[in-house]
């Protein structure tokens, strides 16, 4: 009632493609704004649809205002939140406590029940998994109305669909998870360059083989020898005798105060400099102590810089593609890019470690690639459509966290677990009632 | 500092017990849900690590209003800053059909609230001063339409405060009156943002700077201190016109 007579407004993920008409109920109590809401989102920070309501539904529940802590057990780490509480108020709760988060995506403006619908991974993948294996357990509000406690005990159909289930098996209300006791609240870093693709790939499963914390950056725009050249980043937490005594101070951000022009990023601006990046990390290994935002969250410091692509947007195109050949599958995908004239403004490169139990959940051993490009339209649609074809062609799949133009049938034929995980979705959601734009353009749902 | 926090559970109220209850100070909660009031209290024991006392407090019922500041001076063995951010809001539209509603509303934003702060007054004055710090709003800087009834009684609320100013400040009571503008609560969920919407953490800072200072008015966001300046200047024949 208290909507009926609102203005159009507008929802968007975070790459600013798809721009839906959509409205946010706010609110504290998220028992209250969840019931007959068709899904939850949270800070918005899925690049693509997965956070926007179905094409017939203008209303999702907004999270981000239930941010309580409920328990903590400083014995075992455990703490039990709502699901709106954000990463960085959690991180700038814990770090001064000697605790952090067992695993972090690359942004902390992410809310924990984002991170437990799209089962985040993080640099230390390849060791610790995704971020729901350190789930103990859930509150849901499911399509019935009910409110139901699940964990690997108790309803762990619900739970393992849950982890990774982009928020279509139920709304999650409150997440309890285990914190990670640190021994200082400083890392100690490295970062070495690569010239090509073999040798970076090489150069970061290397690294992962002792070092808990690893991630590349690389040139997506080179071409020849240089193709696919780029600066493997690798961590852990420094002990004290090592780290400073002060607690790392707060990060200064700047913002992007408006959407900028579509010319701002170009081709020629990004590979002067990625050029430019590459060439003053210099040969020699870098080493030193450094600030856990800057070693986990470098984009941050720049708030809103979706807005420097444009009014068109961009999208991220992240896919896994399995071990074996992966240095070909990669250096396959740079060549299908460029062949349709692709040119990730962004690319990042890590492996994953083993499959997680999250029914749904992104990562599996192999190479993960992160790409992000400006959205140019049907040209865009193209080049992803080209992507997944490889990606299906390798035995790999895609990040629903992070899409906005994989088609249905693309979906289906590299996910064999979707009818297991639907099957559990429809025990619980009968209905069909759960949905997003993600999940009628992907899935097949009913607007 | 020592503080008696009713309506700490929602919006602007939770940031700004946080700010207190991270820094070190003492806090009591008063509200009428004992559930909410709980995870409220337990929420900020966690992020500060001391201990945070609950009661019940109803302010359609001004019977509870002193058992609950009894309660809260003797955990907290008397207490030196009140704040009060409780009240209820609807809809212009929803008050003017809905007779029940209008009386709840005007009974709990003005005369009940008034209620409380007597007391707390009393209380505050009779130990040597303190701060009394109350929400009231933009709305009672002029009538608009679509918030003519809890404009009128945030209005009388903003005149009460401004009084007990004049009066006690020389006797050590420090009021300070909040006048939010548009923040994005739960409380405005259902409302289109404006231009100048505040987020309550960063309008929580404001006015705990505000309450350390005892500043006995402050505009949150800042801005709307001028925007006000101007809706209040503003001809009637305008505001007859235009449809906020």
């Amino acid at each position: 009632m208290r909507f009926m007579h609102l203005p159009v407004t507008t929802l968007n993920g975070w790459g600013r493609y798809p721009i839906t008409r959509g409205h946010e109920h706010r609110g504290e109590d998220l028992e209250a704004i969840t019931a007959g809401a068709v899904l939850t989102r949270g800070l918005g920070r899925s690049y693509g649809d997965s956070s926007l309501p179905p094409p017939g539904n203008h209303l999702v529940a907004a999270s981000s205002l239930a941010d309580r802590f409920l328990a903590f057990d400083a014995e075992t780490g455990v703490v039990r939140v709502e699901a709106g509480l954000s990463l960085q108020h959690l991180n700038d709760w814990s770090l001064p406590r000697g605790w952090f988060t067992r695993v972090t995506p690359g942004t902390q403006y992410v809310t924990i029940g984002g991170m437990v619908a799209a089962d985040v991974h993080g640099k230390n993948h390849h060791v610790d998994g995704c971020f729901g294996e350190h789930v103990v357990a859930l509150h849901m509000r499911v399509a019935d109305g009910r409110i139901v406690a699940c964990s690997d005990a108790h309803e762990a159909d619900l739970f393992r669909a849950t982890l990774g289930g982009m928020g279509l098996t139920g709304h999650i209300l409150e997440v309890e998870f285990r914190l990670r006791q640190i021994p200082s609240p400083w890392l100690w870093v490295e970062s070495e360059r690569f010239p090509s693709i073999d040798r970076l790939v090489d150069g970061v499963k290397q690294s992962s083989a002792t070092w808990p914390f690893t991630a590349c950056w690389m040139d997506g725009l080179s071409h020849g020898t240089a193709l696919g050249r780029g600066i493997v980043l690798r961590g852990r937490w420094a002990e004290p005798s090592a780290a400073p005594p002060w607690l790392p101070p707060r990060k200064r951000t700047v913002a992007v105060p408006f959407v900028l022009p579509n010319w701002f990023l170009n081709t020629p601006a990004v590979a002067a400099f990625n050029a430019l990046y590459y060439w003053k990390h210099g040969e020699r290994v870098h080493r030193g102590i450094s600030h856990p935002a800057t070693f986990f969250y470098p984009l941050d410091a720049v708030r809103d810089w979706n807005r420097a692509y444009g009014t068109r947007g961009f999208t991220q195109y992240q896919c896994v593609v399995p071990t074996s050949g992966a240095e070909r599958s990669v250096q396959r995908f740079l060549e299908v890019m460029h062949l349709h004239g692709g040119l990730p403004f962004l690319c990042v490169l890590k492996d994953c470690g083993a499959e997680g139990k999250g029914m749904l959940s992104f990562p599996k051993p192999g190479i993960t690639l992160a790409l992000d490009f400006p959205m140019r339209g049907e040209h865009t649609q193209r080049l992803v459509d080209a992507l997944n074809e490889a990606v299906i062609a390798q035995g790999g799949r895609i990040y629903l966290a992070k899409d906005a133009l994989t088609r249905a049938e693309h979906y289906r034929a590299m996910e064999p677990r979707l009818d297991a995980w639907n099957s559990v979705r429809r025990k619980w959601d009968p209905a069909g009632t759960l949905r997003s734009a993600q999940s009628v353009r992907v899935l097949g749902d009913q607007p | 500092m020592k503080v008696v926090f009713l309506g700490a559970t929602k919006g602007m109220g939770r940031a700004l017990a946080r700010l207190m209850a991270q820094r070190g100070d003492q806090l009591f909660l008063l509200g009428r849900n004992p559930d909410e009031l709980q995870r409220s209290a337990r929420d900020l024991e966690i992020r500060s690590g001391n201990r945070v006392g609950i009661a019940s407090c109803d302010l359609l019922q001004p019977e509870t209003f002193a058992n609950a500041l009894d309660q809260a001076a003797s955990a907290l063995n008397g207490f030196d800053t009140v704040v009060v951010t409780a009240g209820l809001f609807a809809a212009q539209e929803a008050l003017e059909e809905n007779a029940l509603l209008r009386d709840a509303l005007l009974t709990a934003d003005f005369t009940n609230t008034i209620h409380f702060c007597e007391q707390a007054r009393q209380r505050l004055l009779s130990t040597g001063g303190g701060t009394l710090c109350v929400f009231s709003s933009v709305a009672g800087e002029r009538a608009r339409k679509p918030v003519i009834l809890y404009g009128a009684a945030k209005a009388g609320l903003s005149h009460y405060l401004e009084g007990l100013d004049h009066k006690f400040r020389a006797q050590g009571l420090c009021t300070v009156l909040v006048k939010p503008g548009f923040v994005k609560t739960g409380m405005t969920a259902g409302l289109p943002p404006p231009p100048f919407a505040g987020e309550p953490d960063a309008v929580a800072r404001i006015i705990l700077k505000a309450i350390d200072r005892g500043t006995p008015e402050v505009f949150v966001p800042p801005i709307w201190r001028w925007v006000m300046l101007v809706i209040r200047n503003l001809p009637r024949g305008v505001m007859r016109r235009i449809g906020f």
